[in-house]
């Protein structure tokens, strides 16, 4: 072949590649926007499942959902920015505990999200959970918060999106022009000073993006949830932290599966995806805005 | 009269490569000490060692004795940070916080601990005068700075450093990325400001250094070949190479 076809094959090749990426993504959002729109109403949106889940609207759904992912936020963002802070401003470039602990962060990103939802079962409910009953009520057969419940679940989440937010906030750090923090140190602040001045809110908007990517994440998982607090059908809502509660994800699983009639559950099970990677979607959106904008800012 | 601050023996490294070798100074109270050298001479790491910014950079190791009215600056009960306070900085790069001007200008003060509106508004207005820039920016202090020229932000980092009352000011080439009359005004704010701080100033303009420096301190490859009275310096080098130097013959 000539130098001229040879490149004509590749972009051909590249370009079937692309148009089969586009089409698979646009006949799974085409599929699930063509049936699920018509379930969409305000009733769909507020009310309580009625008829086995088949009608009424899932409500405690995107309730249970927005609940864990605030829970979670709240776990993971201190935990997250920590240690950010930690490896990029405390830790030397040198420090052997650093690469230690950012090859543990890239190993905890590649975990399977199942494994997280079994250590969530088993450290925070049955250890963590189980612990604190042993030692305040002392009686095994009615547990308190050895069981499943919102706040393990979120705590279970934190974990898994904890990655994310560790590496973008140090991406967000690494962007902070050193210029600034030598003009704070320059001026006889403390390191802390600087960090908590200076460094972190110029590094505020790079942050955020980590939040929502990290919160977009955890909104979609349904595996971590599963045995830590996930529940088929709550006729309340979790008003406590060791209520169980319903969840989109879980919702679309238990439609999907769990329905004693699966046909008639169908539209509110398309109504019910529809919603929920409308949730991560606009996340996700919200995040690249956000990035880009910042980067624009900085090259400002 | 004993120095404001002063150097014996001293050596800088970054990692295994000397950076400073073996440098004995005394910067004079209340005057410009200017140092001098082409780029790479040591002039910047000598300015960064008298306020201990080198700490920050990793395997930077200093040698030898920097002294700030007779007592050690490296010396084991000092704490690095309340040097830095005695000894202020500007930048070659004007680094203003993406702030309003008022909070430039606060901030070492805030940090200090300072609360008081009034003695904080006072302490500012006072720290834009000294700086020959109250005038520009009296009714704007609520905006950004970085809405100001590179003239202006160079002037409010002055500012900002003077605001914490420091007693020596080190500048790193401040006027180097200004335009002529930009570079003017810092230069007769600088003449200005010797009368109450003790400056030492990097630069690589040698009519920059004769303009405003009382002493002169010619580096090259990291060794002090020569330090004396601008003028002496000036007209009358001992040494060879400060003579090649000054005359343009390298550098």
């Amino acid at each position: 072949m000539t130098r001229t076809a040879r490149d004509r094959a590749l972009a051909a090749a590249t370009g079937l590649c692309v148009a089969l990426v586009l089409g698979m993504l646009l006949v799974v959002v085409g599929e699930i926007v063509r049936h699920g729109w018509p379930q969409l109403s305000w009733a769909f949106l507020t009310d309580q499942p009625t008829a086995d889940m088949t009608g009424g609207g899932i409500f405690p759904a995107i309730y249970g959902t927005v609940a864990l992912t605030l829970l979670m936020t709240v776990a993971v963002v201190p935990m997250g920015v920590a240690t950010a802070v930690w490896l990029h401003e405390y830790a030397g470039r040198s420090s052997r505990l650093a690469a230690v602990v950012r090859a543990a962060v890239h190993n905890l990103a590649g975990v399977p999200s199942i494994v997280f939802g079994l250590f969530g079962l088993g450290f925070f409910v049955l250890f963590l959970g189980g612990s604190i009953d042993d030692l305040v009520y002392g009686d095994p057969t009615r547990p308190v918060w050895g069981k499943p419940g919102v706040l393990w679940a979120a705590l279970t989440l934190a974990v898994l999106t904890l990655p994310v937010v560790i590496v973008t906030t140090e991406e967000a750090l690494r962007a902070v022009p050193r210029d600034l923090r030598e003009a704070a140190l320059g001026l006889g602040a403390t390191r802390l000073q600087t960090v908590v001045r200076v460094v972190l809110p110029n590094a505020r908007a790079g942050i955020l993006t980590g939040l929502i990517l990290a919160v977009s994440r955890g909104a979609g998982e349904v595996a971590p949830i599963l045995f830590t607090g996930a529940a088929n059908f709550l006729p309340y809502l979790p008003s406590d932290l060791r209520d169980m509660f319903m969840h989109l994800g879980y919702h679309v699983f238990v439609l999907a599966t769990q329905s004693p009639n699966v046909e008639a559950a169908r539209p509110a099970l398309y109504g019910t995806v529809l919603v929920l990677l409308v949730l991560t979607l606009s996340l996700n959106v919200a995040a690249v805005w956000l990035r880009s904008r910042y980067r624009a800012a900085l090259r400002s | 009269m004993p120095a404001k601050m002063a150097t014996r023996g001293l050596s800088v490294w970054y990692g295994s490569k000397r950076a400073i070798q073996d440098v004995t100074l005394d910067v004079e109270e209340n005057a410009v000490t200017a140092l001098i050298g082409p780029s790479g001479c040591g002039k910047s790491t000598f300015l960064r060692t008298l306020n201990r910014m080198n700490d920050l950079v990793e395997g930077c190791r200093v040698e030898g004795v920097v002294t700030l009215d007779g007592e050690d600056v490296y010396g084991r009960d000092v704490d690095a940070v309340a040097v830095r306070r005695r000894v202020g900085m500007v930048f070659q790069k004007s680094n203003p916080f993406p702030r309003s001007i008022f909070e430039n200008v606060a901030f070492g003060l805030r940090i200090a601990g300072m609360r008081d509106r009034q003695t904080l508004a006072a302490r500012v207005e006072e720290s834009l005068r000294d700086a020959a820039l109250w005038d520009e920016v009296k009714d704007r202090l609520g905006d950004s700075a970085l809405a100001l020229s590179g003239g202006q932000q160079q002037r409010l980092c002055i500012a900002r450093a003077l605001a914490v009352r420091p007693e020596v000011v080190l500048m790193d080439e401040p006027a180097s990325a200004l335009d002529p009359i930009a570079t003017a005004r810092i230069e007769e704010l600088i003449r200005e400001l010797k009368r109450r701080y003790t400056i030492v100033i990097v630069t690589h303009s040698m009519q920059q250094a004769a303009r405003v420096s009382d002493f002169t301190a010619f580096f090259y490859m990291g060794e002090l070949v020569e330090y004396g009275p601008t003028e002496r310096i000036f007209t009358r080098p001992i040494q060879k190479r400060t003579e090649e130097y000054i005359t343009g013959r390298f550098g």
